[in-house]
């Protein structure tokens, strides 16, 4: 579905200096990579944590355990607004027991996906820390929820929405500030 | 895809796009059941009741399992210790089960056509686990997620059902889960044995067992099926052996990388030879058993959630 932009909020060379910095900012809280993990939330999230974990390696010489987390299978609207989706497969390839992890999603919005996250990775084994870093902060909080790290807070309306776009699924790099669904379904939206 | 069923009965009308949906769906159950903690909340709230109303081990427990690891409330049914006992239809129970909002229903039954009966006594989903000689769709997509585990793909692969197929609810929904999915189908058994709408099944159809073994990649021996058996179909159950029987002989004389499949339960040494159902270089039983699981997930997840509108 096509939605009317409204604004361009952050470009490709925005986008790569708002992981680089995500990551110094992972790497100075951690003091390092002792014990670190990088867990992105699918679809986008996981994407991310791919660029985080390359940037740390350019910083650090260290390649950290990547993890991908699908949460479909925890949301509590299942039955409710996405009746049936499709589940993606998680694939966490190392032993998170007393690692301190870092989960990354591209939009924090009601807290819900987060929390979802959080039940899925305890699934996992039992971490010593999670902590939670998000490309896009647009608030609406429904759950008591705070990120770790905050690539942009980016106050909407209830009628707005984030877009993220990466080369790896949208052919482009980019965040958008676009119309939610149901206002421009009003003739003068 | 979006799955817009709200029953499995059978995989007669079942399209190939739904059956690799289903597939790709089991596979990410796999990885769950992988996890240190195999269970997720997704059916969490749904009560199912399991009605079985013929003897089972591995489809309850597989039924069960799939339904706890789905956090669903789960009641379980057997005839031994229900009212039916005491002369209550099925018209009765299941609107017993509806009376106490039960959100699905799988079901065992000795007569064909009873899951079918039931989706018109209750507003819940149903799931066939089993009806008279009719079909057992969820033993056939385990089958064909197995299948599919070995071989990658299902188009072309040449699958030969040697045994019971009279008799065999599982021949019948493997024969329109496996042609639907573009494999080739043959039977094998005693004449006697053979339905008589087999020919209309685009099958090809064996009285010798080397020539459906040379035939096929993939042999799925069926159980000799005594309880249903109201006449004798072959003298004995010795020389059924020796002219049916799967034998490690038959498969060297083949000379050809064989993989062994059984819906279970065996009768070791009648329609497969003992050695052979343990040899994991030809036998893929127990995987099948796993799958078993994977597969009755996705099947409930897939019928659990809201319909579209």
């Amino acid at each position: 579905m096509t939605r009317k932009v409204k604004a361009k909020i952050i470009d490709e060379k925005g986008l790569k200096r708002t992981i680089t910095r995500l990551a110094h900012e992972i790497l100075e809280r951690n003091r390092g990579t002792e014990k670190l993990a990088i867990v992105g939330i699918r679809t986008r999230g996981a994407y991310l944590a791919q660029r985080v974990i390359k940037e740390i390696k350019n910083i650090e010489g260290i390649s950290l355990p990547l993890g991908a987390l699908d949460i479909t299978l925890y949301r509590d609207d299942f039955r409710q607004r996405l009746k049936q989706p499709v589940v993606q497969q998680s694939d966490i390839p190392f032993d998170i027991d007393e690692k301190n992890i870092v989960l990354i999603d591209d939009v924090l919005y009601t807290g819900r996906t987060t929390r979802a996250a959080l039940e899925a990775l305890m699934s996992f084994g039992r971490p010593e820390r999670i902590q939670l870093a998000v490309l896009v902060d647009r608030g609406h909080r429904q759950l008591p929820i705070k990120p770790d790290y905050v690539g942009k807070n980016i106050p909407t309306s209830i009628g707005e929405e984030i877009q993220v776009k990466m080369k790896e699924v949208d052919d482009e790099d980019c965040v958008l500030l676009v119309e939610s669904p149901d206002e421009s379904e009003t003739p003068d939206a | 895809m979006s799955f817009k069923r709200k029953h499995l009965l059978g995989l007669e009308d079942v399209s190939a796009e739904e059956i690799t949906h289903i597939l790709n769906t089991a596979e990410t159950f796999k990885e769950v059941l992988a996890r240190p903690i195999p269970k997720v909340p997704t059916l969490r709230g749904k009560t199912i009741v399991n009605l079985f109303y013929e003897a089972s081990t591995r489809t309850r427990f597989s039924f069960e399992l799939a339904e706890k690891r789905l956090s669903a409330d789960t009641l379980n049914f057997s005839t031994s210790t229900s009212s039916v006992k005491k002369g209550e239809s099925l018209r009765d129970t299941a609107q017993n089960i509806e009376a106490m909002k039960v959100d699905m229903v799988v079901i065992r039954h000795s007569a064909p056509g009873a899951p079918h009966y039931l989706t018109q006594c209750i507003k819940g989903s149903v799931i066939n686990a089993g009806d008279g000689c009719h079909e057992h769709p969820t033993q056939a997509l385990l089958d064909m997620l197995t299948i599919r585990d070995k071989y990658k793909y299902l188009k072309g692969l040449r699958v030969a059902i040697i045994g019971d197929i009279l008799h065999s609810r599982v021949a019948r929904s493997n024969i329109y889960g496996l042609t639907t999915m573009g494999a080739e189908v043959a039977l094998c058994a005693p004449q006697t044995m053979i339905p008589y709408e087999a020919e209309k099944w685009n099958v090809r159809i064996f009285n010798d067992v080397d020539e459906a073994i040379a035939f096929a990649d993939i042999v799925m021996a069926l159980r000799i099926q005594m309880e249903r058996q109201t006449q004798n179909f072959f003298p004995t159950l010795r020389e059924y052996h020796n002219y049916f029987g799967i034998t490690k002989e038959r498969l060297d004389r083949a000379n050809k990388k064989i993989t062994i499949m059984h819906p279970g339960p065996i009768n070791r040494g009648i329609e497969l030879d003992s050695d052979l159902a343990d040899d994991d270089r030809y036998s893929v039983i127990l995987n099948q058993v796993t799958n078993g699981v994977a597969i009755r997930m996705a099947v409930l997840y897939l019928l659990g959630g809201e319909l579209q509108e």
